[in-house]
């Protein structure tokens, strides 16, 4: 564990002093010079840590996906089920994200402006859906919405289903990156609005929905890059149609259970590609909502 | 805004009324489901042979998954806060991004690293199956879990700094000394936070698992494995039900452990 790895020598120290009793040690590479209080074992740690882990099997799907070269990686992407599978995703994953805007931003307001009997317990519902297992996701919708429903409403196997799943493991994205900022909105505004005169719908328009924007948009992001990776929740009340109901999860899997790897790596790739994409432009938007905040006076 | 009462109701009642047909109402009916025969019925079908093993496979990789991951994510997390070295920016974005990646696509990943024809392939052929045995299970874990603890600890060793680290050093300590005295004592609740996180994840994770997982009951299922193969394969609904519930009740624990070490973190800052 190299915590305290001082620049200081000292006695006892893992480091020896370069050289016996040269107090300098020889200049390296630029890029090679390592500062600060941890040394080099520390940070050679971390990094074969998160190689092993984490990139190498990144880069074995990567180089995989091109196994049979660039048109091979395109032809597996624009195969007519996969590209099915795709859109499928991005069109339901787009939905809950809008559902999400609407719904988590309401329900944050509630959370936050208003006072009603049993605040506290719906405040910690909102996080169950995290706590909760995807699968578990999956059994407990399927309850009430499958065959067996004691209301009859059967969402088995449609693209409704879907979009009941994903609103359900999405709900606390929006929710929770709205909630604070609402807290810590300045209500003076909006009653100075108000008292000149201003109508609760130009209120909002104009002092609530600015400030809102960039943690509501921020929210919805989270929720549709989350949504379009999800296997779990969806693999029982989706039904795993071609062209209907099959998202690019469940497409992947199968063409892993084929035995069509390459296939499978490609599609893989795409979806990593769109969930970047999308969490590039979130950090661009908030890096941007960050500057003008500084700017304003 | 002074939002009327009639609009303030009206808000109210959508809002809840969606937490109750989307969250609460299922919830509720899995509980009725799993308890309508009994809570015999549901300890009977938690401890069949099958759901035992499975509990203790879950168990088991939650036993592997979280010390590495707290021993690694403790370096990881002081490297990048106190470490200043080429290639920080990019550790950083590598941390967070099994958050970015779809469960299935992890499987797919270690399936194309450490199996039979994979880069590591040649590992199977020494005997030691990774992929449709544990270590691919505990790998697939330990990549959806490993942001948890470093980006708990990170935000805690920013908050106290090194001084303290700094004076035990100049008094003489050694590094474990330091480590244990200083830097673990300041980061124990963030710490614990992480780890919580981590066990709640590990149990739950289905995905990434049932990719690499053979699947067989009583050998490599896990608890989310074993819903999964009760309601699809066996049609057992009220068993995947019990199940279920069980699961439930895990996450319940950590959702209230959550709110405890978040007043504690609060209080003791």
């Amino acid at each position: 564990m190299t915590t305290t790895d001082a620049a200081v020598p000292r006695v006892g120290s893992a480091l020896p002093a370069p050289g016996s009793g040269v107090p300098l040690k020889p200049p390296k590479a630029r890029w090679l010079r390592i500062t600060g209080t941890v040394g080099p074992l520390g940070i050679a740690v971390a990094v074969l840590w998160l190689s092993i882990i984490v990139l190498l099997p990144l880069a074995a799907l990567t180089v995989a996906s091109f196994d049979d070269g660039l048109s091979g990686f395109w032809d597996a992407v624009t195969a007519p089920v996969a590209l099915a599978s795709l859109r499928v995703t991005i069109f339901v994953s787009l939905v809950v994200a809008v559902i999400n805007v609407v719904m988590g931003t309401l329900i944050a307001w509630i959370l936050v402006r208003d006072e009603f009997p049993g605040k506290r317990i719906v405040n910690a519902l909102i996080d169950l859906p995290f706590a909760l297992p995807t699968i578990v996701a999956s059994i407990v919708l399927l309850s009430l919405y499958g065959p067996e429903s004691p209301i009859d409403i059967q969402l088995n196997a449609t693209q409704p289903g879907l979009i009941v799943a994903l609103a359900f493991v999405t709900l606390p994205f929006v929710v929770r990156s709205v909630q604070p900022v609402l807290i810590e909105a300045d209500r003076e505004v909006e009653e100075a609005a108000a008292s000149l005169g201003a109508d609760n719908w130009t209120t909002f328009r104009t002092i609530v929905l600015p400030a809102l924007a960039p943690s509501v948009l921020s929210g919805a992001g989270l929720a549709f890059a989350r949504a379009i990776g999800e296997y779990g929740s969806v693999v029982l009340i989706g039904g795993n149609i071609p062209r209907k109901t099959q998202m690019a999860p469940q497409y992947i899997q199968q063409q892993i259970e084929i035995d069509r790897p390459v296939n499978a790596a490609a599609v893989s790739v795409a979806l990593l590609l769109i969930s970047f994409a999308t969490l590039l432009v979130l950090r661009l938007v908030a890096e941007r909502s960050l500057r003008k905040q500084e700017q304003a006076p | 805004m002074n939002v009327t009462t009639r609009a303030r109701i009206l808000m109210r009642t959508a809002a809840l009324g969606y937490l109750f047909i989307l969250v609460l109402l299922p919830i509720a009916l899995i509980v009725w489901r799993t308890f309508e025969h009994g809570i015999i019925a549901f300890f009977d079908s938690i401890s069949t042979p099958a759901a035992i093993s499975a509990l203790n496979l879950s168990l088991l990789i939650v036993a592997i998954v979280v010390p590495l991951n707290v021993i690694f994510g403790v370096v990881t997390a002081i490297a990048l806060v106190r470490g200043r070295f080429p290639g920080r920016g990019l550790i950083q974005g590598i941390v967070d991004l099994p958050f970015a990646v779809s469960p299935i696509v992890v499987g797919v990943s270690l399936i194309l690293l450490w199996g039979v024809n994979g880069w590591f392939g040649g590992i199977e052929n020494l005997g030691f199956k990774v992929i449709f045995g544990l270590p691919g299970m505990v790998l697939a874990t330990i990549f959806v879990t490993l942001p948890f603890v470093v980006r708990e600890v990170e935000p805690v060793l920013h908050e106290i700094g090194d001084d303290q680290e700094q004076a035990a050093a100049t008094l003489g300590a050694s590094k474990w000394q330091t480590f244990w005295r200083i830097t673990l004592p300041a980061i124990r609740w963030g710490l614990t936070y992480g780890v919580v996180l981590t066990v709640a994840r590990s149990l739950g994770e289905f995905g990434a698992v049932i990719m690499v997982s053979s699947g067989f009951p009583g050998v490599s299922q896990t608890l989310t494995l074993l819903v999964h193969a009760r309601y699809i394969d066996d049609h057992n609904t009220f068993g995947a039900y019990s199940a279920a519930t069980l699961l439930m009740g895990i996450a319940v624990i950590v959702l209230l452990l959550m709110t405890l070490l978040d007043r504690k973190r609060e209080t003791s800052q």
